[in-house]
């Protein structure tokens, strides 16, 4: 029952959220804001991530194909199918949960125990509005950046481990990422992500939002947030791909 | 003027406020006093509509506050400033962007119309020189002061103060007392203040409300407030050592 109360609650606060502002430029500048907290400074944490799971992916996939009958450029064809598929925008998204979920869970949850979403309210500003929907547009906008940042990343990192531990040679590895390569896997993981990050940035203020007490339950607000993020992601990753792909 | 007639409110199965009914006057500033817990912060959060009551009238100056639509309840709240137990300045903001948030979200004046206003507030309160500084490197006797300059940034017809003194030494707490008294009575406003402080009740209580358990005990003046056979708001006032030497001394001569 509490499941759906919940659902009922989030939907409540979605329409809120989703009310047209009044003031533009504010909203702008908001959004501006958000665009350099959550998605530029998620850049770093993403290349790091990617760079070491291309490497991963790659030497496990040629250890997995170590059968002399079968050609060394499936190496890079397999690792490019990976990350493209799931790793830049699933892996990528559970980190983000991670990293922007808890920060907008705690950020809003602040504000609403220290009195400054109520201050917000007298005012006569629609405070969910106002905090949430910078969030969420700023997210979703800088997101698909990310995953593609991972791609590039992720796949670089296979060829520098793939040719450093010996098991493809560079040109075998480029023939690899190359070959039959579908441009829609590209397609399918920036829609898979546009709708993970929605998912964080919503449900983490939602969290964050109805926060009540003090700044123990932000900690677990912000636990929450991360938590139900990462369920929802892996939910909706399998809804996506029977969509999308089958 | 602002009336409150009837009003209920519970959280769940807990009643916090049962039937009260004050009058609050303009251009005074009306405290709202009681123990900690007695419901002081729900009627006046009550009285602004950040709690929806369970029944009862809220009429600010002939307008049921609490019984208007959406919209225009949001027009109402541009003439309400409020003060918060804690402050509630936003951390990421400076003090002079605190301040000037109301006017960047209501008005349409150009940024240097703002920075006058934002420091004619600034001023008013009796803080120069603290624009850039953010609220967690001020005092908190800045930062509520900080709070009052954006109250009134907007020139609210009420003024709603919780706990203004609360944290801070007894003369910064006067301080700050009478500053909403003269403010109340510069701008003819309609102030009412929560405190549990009596040096509060005595320095600035044109009229006192005393809320016992949720229902209103007691109401007076400042005045009236020692003469009260009330036995509750008598232990309220009497809780302190001090107060009661005071008193055996006054009876005793
Ligand atoms: N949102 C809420 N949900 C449930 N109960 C609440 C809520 N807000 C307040 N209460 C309860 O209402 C009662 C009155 O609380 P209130 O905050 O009004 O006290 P107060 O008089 O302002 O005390 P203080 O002087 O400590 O600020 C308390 O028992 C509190 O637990
Ligand atoms: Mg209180």
């Amino acid at each position: 029952m509490s499941l759906f109360y919940h659902i009922g609650k989030y939907f409540l606060l979605l329409n809120r959220v989703f009310s047209i502002p009044e003031k533009h430029n504010v909203y702008y500048k908001e959004t501006l804001k958000e665009i350099q907290k959550q998605g530029i400074n998620s850049m770093g944490i993403v290349a790091i991530i990617s760079v070491f799971m291309g490497a991963v992916i790659t030497i496990q996939t040629a250890y997995n194909t170590e059968n002399p009958l079968l050609p060394t450029y499936l190496i890079g064809l397999g690792a490019r199918d990976a990350i493209l598929l799931e790793f830049s925008s699933t892996i990528v998204a559970l980190i983000l949960a991670g990293k922007i979920g808890s920060n907008i869970a705690s950020e809003i949850g602040t504000m609403r125990v220290t009195e400054q979403i109520d201050a917000l309210e007298i005012m006569g500003v629609n405070s969910a509005s106002y905090l949430i929907l910078p969030k969420v547009v700023g997210s979703v906008i800088f997101a698909p950046f990310l995953t593609l940042l991972s791609m590039i990343v992720g796949i670089s990192g296979g060829w520098v481990a793939g040719t450093a531990a010996g098991v493809v040679t560079t040109e075998n590895y480029i023939y690899g990422i190359q070959y039959a390569f579908n441009p829609y896997y590209i397609t399918y993981s920036l829609i898979k992500i546009t709708v993970f990050v929605f998912l964080i940035t919503t449900i983490s203020s939602y969290h964050g939002y109805n926060t009540s007490g003090g700044s123990l339950e932000v900690g677990k607000a912000s636990t929450k947030a991360v938590v139900h993020s990462s369920i929802f992601i892996l939910l909706f990753n399998l809804i996506l791909t029977q969509l999308l792909l089958s | 003027m602002i009336e409150v007639k009837d009003i209920s409110k519970s959280f769940e199965n807990t009643k916090v406020l049962n039937e009260v009914n004050v009058l609050f006057e303009k251009g005074k500033t009306n405290l709202i006093i009681g123990q900690s817990g007695s419901g002081k912060t729900v009627l006046l959060k009550s009285i602004v509509g950040l709690h929806q009551v369970d029944k009862g009238q809220i009429i600010f100056d002939n307008i049921v506050f609490n019984e208007l639509n959406f919209k225009d309840k949001k027009e109402m709240r541009k003439q309400i400033g409020m003060l918060f137990q804690g402050g509630a300045l936003f951390d990421s903001s400076s003090v002079e962007e605190n301040v000037r948030y109301p006017l960047d979200m209501f008005t349409n004046l150009s940024l240097s119309d703002k920075q006058d206003r934002v420091n004619e507030c600034l001023k008013r309160v009796n803080l120069i020189n603290a624009n850039k500084f953010y609220p967690a490197e001020i005092s908190g006797g800045m930062q509520k002061r900080v709070a009052i300059a954006r109250a009134i940034a907007l020139n609210p017809k009420y003024l709603f103060c919780d706990e203004p003194n609360s944290g801070l030494d007894p003369q910064t707490a006067i301080l700050i007392d009478n500053l909403i008294k003269e403010i109340t009575e510069e701008y003819n406003m309609t102030t009412i203040v929560n405190t549990h402080d009596m040096n509060s009740v005595m320095e600035i209580g044109d009229k006192v409300v005393f809320i016992y358990k949720g229902e209103k005990w007691w109401e007076g003046t400042k005045e009236g407030i020692f003469d009260t056979e009330n036995n509750e708001l008598n232990n309220f006032i009497f809780a302190s050592t001090l107060s009661r030497k005071i008193k055996d001394l006054k009876k005793g001569g």
